[in-house]
């Protein structure tokens, strides 16, 4: 991961320095709640129902052993000993005080951390792949052109205060893991003939409230150029975006009301302004960056380890483990393992101080003392000994970290719903774990194979609900909870917004209606390898509502 | 009673702000008006080498002001909230791409939070909102020791770094500092 320099260091020293004064002059009286609420946002502090949440950014999802450690005394400390991990892998903290947070900050940036523009109108967390750097169909590494834009977005003097938030999400590989189709500008890193890289620029992306997926505004911007042609989509948001309705301030409702083609007209001709001034990207930074990287140290492997094959075939759990949480790595001998943080009784994404340490551990143990956190709220080691797998799952298996449900039905992405966001229409997370509860056999979830099933306690859409195959929203019906569903959506190459099946349905009907769909699939599917989705596309939504409203006849 | 500063300090104010239906003052009185009233009445304005400001707002498209640049002395830019950006685009695309050398000021919700900010965008004078404490206020312009980003008081900080042997690229005159 990147590791800071003096420099870094210092901006996030001012940084903390500047919100202790700020929260001084809020508690004096000085600075009135209006002016403190744009400035505590910028610093990742809403408050909620409850007491603030305060959340820390996890730059494009990378932490080292020792960061995650700082966390879980974060936790211990100010929290009530957990944390959640977010959809734009950062992490949560729901119970800190308000006077406390400048400590808080103070502590996080002792181990290169900080909260900055985790919320607010401004360039949010740069995401990308969380096999970034180690995927086999990796086109272009983005960890280096993330760390370049985090530094770049980081304090941007003339787009922090946008319309609304803004979120960039950048791939390298053929398989888009980093959901680029639904974020403000999606970016992905492709060659062109002679090996150069450049980026494919896409805009206008989002979930939300109108849920879309982005356009290609520009298929190759050459490398040298990608912040001045940053700087060009954000100047023409900044400058035209709707500031009159919060609920039509986001970059799609331009691109959208403009078109994508004359969108991109306009950005290329303020681009032609910009392109080759002074926020041309150098190869000296390039590789100065990259040389920031700490890489791990991989050793010559052979690439198949005979004991973990032996394991393999004797152990249908291990192989089962294997198949679902364990992915493949560029270097020969090492293996990719996701750590599932989806089990019954625990909220999606949360994980306890305890957790964090022991995983700290097996991280240090196995994994280079790095991690990943995932936009599906897992954790990842990304650079294991093959060899090492079969002693990595034992102690997974004794943190109850090794549920090999990765891909499938009970990997469940959710918003902390209307347990403590103050926004939410309805709850996620016991609809969650009753999802959890009702399809506990294992072999059950197998056999159903491949499924993304995402919840979002409001319109705001943070459980990614639009492109889960199976989406639940919570919504507000004359003060009561209820649920609406769509299915057929889905993230990746093929990014799509799934369709409502009908109206929406009470809260103790939801496992209903998810095992019904489930229901029709399996009776419909052709053989084994047809996915969920790929049954919705081949006999549309028709089948699966009719069944879900049977008793409504 | 806002305060007009500069980054070092107090700052006399010489400019009185003229509405579109307020009558023309005796010269040589400094005035600010909307750039539609000193389109229709340059000459009035001019009228005795009075100085004439331009008051933009956020919708002010700075290519429509061009023209008038080389006439003006001053132009305000008004953020009729702090949490409203446009100001800051337009700052630098006076400053950069139109070349103005002369008093940017901001006016309106101007609080000592967005002073950095304002200042990396090209503003050089700066009215304060009411009850801002001065002596704050000048302490802001130092809230970060550094900045990354390439804006109009410096250069990307990648160019700045000792490591950074690439010489800066050919660009247009970048007609402020």
């Amino acid at each position: 991961m990147y590791v800071y320099d003096e420099i870094d260091q210092q901006l996030v020293d001012d940084r903390v320095a500047q919100f202790r004064d700020q929260t001084a002059r809020f508690l004096r009286g000085e600075l009135s709640e209006d002016d403190f609420r744009p400035l505590r946002l910028q610093n990742g502090l809403y408050v909620q129902k409850h007491a603030p949440m305060l959340r820390v950014a996890i730059p494009y999802g990378q932490l080292s052993s020792r960061q995650l450690r700082t966390l879980a005394d974060i936790a211990t400390r100010y929290d009530r000993g957990y944390g959640h991990f977010s959809t734009r892998q950062n992490i949560q903290f729901n119970w800190p005080a308000l006077e406390q947070v400048p400590e808080i900050l103070a502590l996080l940036a002792t181990v290169q951390m900080h909260a900055i523009q985790t919320s607010g109108n401004c360039i949010r967390n740069i995401t990308t792949d969380q096999f970034a750097g180690i995927a086999p169909d990796e086109l272009a590494d983005p960890l280096v052109w993330s760390e370049l834009m985090r530094q770049w977005s980081t304090f941007h003097p003339e787009f922090a205060f946008l319309p609304r938030k803004f979120k960039i999400a950048i791939s390298g590989s053929q398989a888009d893991r980093a959901a680029v189709k639904v974020h403000d500008i999606g970016i992905k890193a492709v060659r062109d003939v002679h090996g150069e890289v450049g980026f494919e620029v896409l805009v206008g992306g989002g979930l939300g409230r109108t849920p879309m997926v982005g356009h290609v505004i520009n298929s190759f911007v050459p490398w040298p150029d990608l912040l001045s042609y940053l700087e060009a989509v954000l100047r023409t948001y900044n400058r035209y975006g709707r500031r009159d309705n919060k609920y039509k301030a986001r970059i799609k409702i331009l691109v959208k009301d403009r078109t994508p083609a004359a969108f991109a007209a306009e950005v290329d001709e303020e681009w032609q302004h910009l392109r080759g001034g002074p926020s041309t990207v150098t190869a000296a930074e390039i590789a100065r960056i990259a040389g920031r990287f700490s890489r791990p140290a991989w050793r010559e492997l052979p690439a198949d380890s005979p004991p973990m094959e032996a394991l393999k075939s004797a152990n249908p759990a291990f192989a089962r483990w294997l198949g679902r949480n364990v992915h493949p790595h560029r270097v020969p001998g090492y293996s990719a393992v996701t750590l599932s943080l989806k089990r019954a009784g625990t909220p999606p994404g949360d994980i306890t101080a305890a957790d964090m340490r022991r995983v700290a551990e097996l991280a240090d143990e196995f994994s280079f003392g790095e991690l990943r956190v995932t936009h599906e709220q897992n954790l990842v080691l990304a650079d294991v000994e093959t060899g090492q797998l079969p002693a990595l799952w034992g102690a997974l298996r004794e943190t109850g970290l090794a549920t090999p449900n990765i891909g499938l039905l009970t990997n469940i992405i959710a918003c902390p719903g209307g347990d403590f966001c103050a926004l939410a229409n309805a709850v996620s997370i016991p609809v969650a774990d009753a999802i959890t509860r009702r399809f506990d056999d294992l072999d059950f979830i197998h056999d159903i194979g491949e499924l993304d099933l995402n919840i979002s306690g409001c319109i705001n859409a943070c459980g990614h609900h639009h492109i889960g195959h199976i989406g639940v929203l919570g919504v507000d019906k004359a003060g009561e909870e209820w649920y609406q569903i769509t299915i057929g959506g889905r993230q990746g190459n093929d990014a799509r917004i799934g369709r409502i099946i009908g109206p929406s349905v009470a809260r103790d009907e939801v496992v209903e209606v998810v095992s019904r769909l489930i229901e029709v699939y399996l009776e419909r599917r052709d053989h084994e390898s047809e996915r969920f989705i790929d049954v919705v596309d081949r006999l549309g939504i028709e089948p699966f509502k009719a069944r879900v409203y049977a008793h409504a006849d | 009673m806002p305060t007009l500063i500069d980054r070092n300090g107090l700052r006399a104010d010489l400019w009185i702000v003229l509405g579109d239906d307020q009558p023309i003052p005796a010269a040589p009185q400094a005035v600010i008006v909307s750039p539609a009233r000193r389109a229709r009445e340059a000459q009035a304005l001019h009228a005795g080498g009075r100085p004439v400001g331009l008051a933009a707002t956020p919708d002010t498209d700075p290519a429509d002001i061009a023209d008038a640049l080389p006439a003006v002395g001053l132009i305000t830019v008004d953020f009729p909230a702090f949490t409203d950006g446009r100001g800051y685009s337009i700052a630098r695309l006076l400053r950069e791409r139109f070349g103005w050398r002369g008093e940017l000021r901001a006016v309106g919700d101007v609080q000592r939070d967005q002073l950095f900010y304002l200042a990396r965008c090209g503003f050089d004078t700066f009215l304060l909102k009411d009850g801002e404490s001065v002596e704050r206020a000048l302490a802001a312009f130092r809230d970060f020791r550094e900045a990354y980003q390439s804006a109009v008081d410096r250069g990307p900080l990648f160019r700045r770094r000792p490591t950074a042997a690439a010489p800066e690229p050919d660009v247009r005159a970048r007609g402020y500092r």
